[in-house]
C-alpha cells in the first residue's frame, strides 16, 4: 500500500521506508473489515484537516506567518485554521528555540492539546538546540520533553519545507489505528511516563 | 567635554578620567549616585543608553553609556563593585527610570545587588536558578540546573536592599500585587504578545492598574555563547536577535569589530550595506504594521503587508540566498556580490511601494474604528521617552528627535538626504503613522543610492585570524525598532571577553507598564503592537 497524497507523486517523497514500516505494522496486527474501514474514513478526515496551534517562539514563527499568507497559502491543504487555544488544535508546530524557562509552558500546552495530538519540531533549535546548543539555558531539542512526530530542519525552514513537514505528518496520520498499536500511540504513552512532570524542590 | 572633566574632577576628586572613543569616567561606587546626578542635572546626560554588567575576572561591576538627549554627546562610566562574594552597587533608578530593568538584568546574570532598586528579582532566569551564568566562574554542570518541567512559583512580593544611616545594608520586602488585586496572566503563549512575553496584569474592571513583566521565555544566553567563539563566528547570532532587523544588527557588530581592527570598508560595500539596511527597515515596518492590524482584527492588512514583504524577501534571497537569517555582513564588507537583477528588482519595488502605502492608508489608517482604537491611547511624553530610553519610531513619535543615523552617524548616512520622522502626539496612532512615513523615507534613501552603486571590492582585506587589540568599543545603529548597540570588551585574544547586545526592544518592553496604566485592557494589545517589540531581541 502506498501512502501518498494527491499533491505529490510517491517517488518524490523521502522516508518512504519509514511510512512503509508503519504500513507493515498495521497489516501485521490485523483488524476486522468494519473497524478497518472506519479507520480509513477517520484517518482520511483527520489527515486533511490538521489544525495547527499558533505557537512560535522566534524566527520560525515569522516563516509560519508567511506560510499562512497568500504566496504559500496553507489553506490549500486544510491547515489554515490556526488555533490560539491548544484545546482546539490538532498539532503543535514547535517553531523556535525552547529554553529552560519555557519548557514547562510547552509541556503544559502539549498536555492541553486534545487527542489525537502531534508535534512537529520545526527548525534547528527545536530539533537539537541548533546554534544555541551549548548554551546554559537552551534545551537540546524539544524531543527532550515532548514526543516528536516530524522533524523539519532549517534555520528557519523555508515555508516550502514547512509544507513538506506537515504533508509528511498528514501521511503519518493516514496509517493510524484507532485503537492504538500503530504509529507512536504506545510510544507516546511510554515517553510521557519516562518524562514525568516532577515537583523538584530546592 | 573638557568642561565636564574639570567640573566633575573638582566636585569629585576620586573620579578617574580617560579618553577613548568617548570621555570615560571611572567612578567609585560610593560616589556613583552623586556623579550620575551631577551628570544628569548639570550636563544634561539624561538618557541612560546602556548599563552593561561586567566580570573582569577579579572584580565585578558595570559599564554605563550616558547620552545627552539634546546634543547627542555620549560618555562612558565604569563602576566597580567590592568583592565577588556579595557585591553591592548603588542604584540609579531614581535618576534614570530605565535603570530599574537594566539593573535587574545585571543582578540576574552577575549577582550584583543594587541598593535602592525597588525590585531585585530574577528577570530572565527562573527564580529557582542556581548561580549567575555570566560570571566567568559559573558552574555549567547540568545537574545544578536541570530541565525542570514543573512551573516556577509566581511571586507577589519582591525585595529591596536599603542602606541604613549607619551604612549597613538590609533587605526590605516590597509588594508587587496585594492580595486584593485582581491579577490576569497574559502570556507567554498568547497570539497578541508578538512572541513569548508574559505580562501579569492587575486590573480594576477593565482598567489596567499595574503590569509586571516576565522575560526570559526565549533567553538563549547569546552573549555568553559569544565569549566562547571567535569574532567571525559571533556574527550569525545577530541575525537571530531581532530577526526583522537582521542585516542592521550584523552591520552593527561588523562595524564595531572593524572599528577595533581599524579596517576601512570599501565604498561599494558601504553602499550595499546601506541599501540592505533600508530594505530591512521596510521589511521590519511592514511586518510590524501587518501583525498589529491583525491584532486589531484587520486581517486583510496582514496579507497586504506580507505581499510587499515577499517582494523584498525575493530581493534578499537572490543576493544572500536566505529569506530570514542572511549572515550577509562580514567583517570588512559583505559576503557575496549583488545578484545580477538586484538593481532592476529594487527599482520595481520602489515603483510599487508608494502605491502600496497609499493602499494601506486607505484600508486602515483612515478607518473610524482604527482611529478610535489608537488616537489618544498610550500617550508617551518626550521626557518619558528619554527616561525609559525609548528610541526608534516609538521615541520619535513621542517627540524625542533621536535617530542614530543622524545623532551618531555611521556608514554613508551623513551623505544621504532623509527626514527624521518626528511627531508630537506620542499616542498609538502617532507610532503607527511614524512607521508608514519612515517607509517612505527608506524608499527615498534607496532611490538615492540604487543608481549610484560604485564598482570595486565588496570586502576589505582582513587578517585570516581576527584578533582584536585590548580595549573596548561601543557601536550603535538605527534598526527598525530603535538604537541597537553592540559592546565588545577584548583582552587581545581571538574571542571577546564580553560581548553585549544592547537591544532597543528591551527598553520598549520596559515602558509597557508606564503606558498601559489607566488604559483599558484591550488597549494593552494596541500599545504593545505599536511599540513593536520582538521578544527574541529582548531576551537574547
Amino acid at each position: 500500500m502506498e501512502v501518498t497524497t494527491k499533491s505529490m507523486p510517491y517517488e518524490d517523497w523521502k522516508d518512504n521506508e519509514y511510512i512503509e514500516s508503519l504500513v507493515n505494522e498495521l497489516k501485521a496486527s490485523g483488524t476486522n473489515v468494519i473497524v478497518g474501514s472506519l479507520d480509513k474514513l477517520i484517518n482520511w478526515g483527520r489527515s486533511n484537516s490538521l489544525w495547527p496551534l499558533t505557537f512560535a517562539t522566534s524566527c520560525c514563527g515569522i516563516e509560519f506567518i508567511a506560510l499562512g499568507a497568500a504566496r504559500y497559502d496553507m489553506a490549500r491543504f486544510g491547515w489554515e485554521v490556526a488555533r490560539s487555544s491548544p484545546r482546539q488544535a490538532d498539532f503543535m508546530m514547535v517553531a523556535g528555540t525552547i529554553v529552560h524557562r519555557m519548557a514547562p509552558v510547552v509541556r503544559r500546552l502539549y498536555d492541553q492539546l486534545a487527542e489525537p495530538k502531534y508535534v512537529i519540531a520545526c527548525g534547528g533549535c527545536a530539533i537539537s538546540g541548533g546554534p544555541f546548543k551549548n548554551s546554559y539555558h537552551v534545551l537540546k531539542g524539544v524531543g527532550e520533553i515532548l514526543p516528536v512526530d516530524v522533524y523539519c530542519p532549517g534555520c528557519p525552514p523555508r515555508p516550502e519545507a514547512m509544507i513538506y513537514a506537515i504533508m509528511q505528518l498528514s501521511r503519518k496520520v493516514k496509517v493510524e489505528k484507532f485503537f492504538g498499536g500503530v504509529n507512536r500511540k504506545e510510544n507516546q504513552k511510554e515517553f510521557l511516563k519516562n518524562h514525568p512532570i516532577s515537583e523538584t524542590t530546592n | 567635554m573638557a568642561n565636564i572633566q574639570e567640573t566633575i574632577a573638582k566636585q569629585f576628586p576620586e573620579v578617574e578620567f580617560a579618553q577613548g572613543e568617548t570621555l570615560e569616567l571611572n567612578v567609585p561606587d560610593a560616589k556613583w549616585h552623586d556623579v550620575a546626578a551631577a551628570l544628569k542635572n548639570d550636563f544634561g546626560f539624561d538618557n541612560l543608553r546602556a548599563l552593561i554588567g561586567m566580570d573582569w575576572g577579579e572584580e565585578l561591576g558595570i559599564v554605563c553609556y550616558l547620552v545627552n538627549s539634546k546634543t547627542y554627546e555620549m560618555i562612558r562610566v565604569k563602576v566597580v563593585a567590592d568583592g565577588r562574594e556579595n557585591p553591592f552597587l548603588h542604584s540609579v533608578t531614581d535618576l534614570f527610570t530605565v535603570a530599574g530593568i537594566y539593573e535587574r538584568e545585571v543582578f540576574d546574570f552577575f549577582g550584583i545587588k543594587f541598593i535602592g532598586n525597588p525590585d531585585m528579582r530574577h528577570l530572565f532566569l527562573r527564580n529557582d536558578w542556581v548561580g549567575y551564568p555570566f560570571r566567568k566562574d559559573y558552574d555549567t554542570n547540568p545537574t545544578l540546573n536541570p530541565v525542570r518541567l514543573d512551573h516556577e512559583e509566581t511571586e507577589d512580593t519582591t525585595v529591596e536592599y536599603v542602606e541604613g544611616a549607619d551604612g549597613k545594608i538590609h533587605k526590605e520586602e516590597r509588594v508587587i500585587f496585594a492580595p486584593e488585586d485582581f491579577v490576569v496572566n497574559i502570556g507567554p503563549q498568547h497570539p497578541a504578545t508578538h512572541g513569548v512575553l508574559r505580562l501579569r496584569t492587575a486590573v480594576d474592571g477593565e482598567e489596567i492598574k499595574k503590569i509586571d513583566l516576565y522575560l526570559g521565555y526565549i533567553h538563549r544566553g547569546i552573549e555568553k555563547l559569544c565569549e566562547g567563539l571567535t569574532y567571525p563566528q559571533t556574527i550569525h547570532f545577530t541575525d537571530r536577535l531581532d530577526y526583522l532587523g537582521a542585516l542592521m544588527n550584523s552591520h552593527c557588530l561588523c562595524m564595531c569589530i572593524e572599528k577595533a581592527l581599524q579596517v576601512e570598508v570599501p565604498r561599494r560595500a558601504q553602499v550595499i550595506r546601506c541599501i540592505m539596511d533600508e530594505l530591512m527597515r521596510l521589511n521590519s515596518h511592514l511586518l510590524a504594521m501587518g501583525t498589529f492590524c491583525m491584532d486589531l482584527g484587520a486581517t486583510t492588512m496582514l496579507f497586504y503587508a506580507l505581499r510587499e514583504r515577499e517582494t523584498i524577501l525575493d530581493i534578499f534571497e537572490k543576493t544572500t540566498g536566505a529569506r530570514m537569517t542572511f549572515n550577509y555582513n562580514v567583517i570588512g564588507g559583505v559576503r557575496q556580490e549583488l545578484a545580477d537583477d538586484f538593481v532592476s528588482d529594487v527599482k520595481k519595488l520602489l515603483e510599487i511601494m508608494p502605491k502600496a502605502i497609499k493602499e494601506y492608508n486607505q484600508v486602515f489608517t483612515g478607518n473610524v474604528i482604527a482611529k478610535n482604537r489608537m488616537e489618544g491611547v498610550g500617550v508617551l511624553t518626550p521626557e518619558a521617552a528619554v527616561a525609559y530610553n525609548v528610541t526608534g519610531p516609538a521615541g520619535r513619535s513621542a517627540g524625542w528627535n533621536y535617530d542614530v543615523r543622524r545623532a551618531q552617524p555611521y556608514g554613508i548616512y551623513p551623505e544621504l538626504e532623509f527626514d527624521v520622522v518626528t511627531c508630537t502626539e506620542g499616542d498609538s496612532m502617532a507610532r503607527f503613522k511614524a512607521r508608514i512615513t519612515e517607509m517612505e523615507q527608506s524608499c527615498r534613501i534607496i532611490a538615492q543610492l540604487i543608481d549610484n552603486i560604485p564598482e570595486g571590492e565588496i570586502c576589505a582585506k582582513v587578517p585570516k585570524v581576527i584578533k582584536l587589540p585590548e580595549g573596548h568599543w561601543f557601536q550603535e545603529v538605527e534598526t527598525g525598532k530603535g538604537a541597537f548597540g553592540c559592546y565588545i570588551e577584548s583582552t587581545g585574544t581571538t574571542s571577546p571577553w564580553r560581548m553585549k547586545f544592547n537591544s532597543p526592544c528591551f527598553c520598549l518592553a520596559g515602558v509597557v507598564d508606564h503606558l498601559c496604566r489607566g488604559q483599558k485592557i484591550a488597549d494593552l494589545i494596541t500599545i504593545g503592537g505599536t511599540l513593536d517589540y520582538i521578544v527574541p531581541d529582548i531576551d537574547r
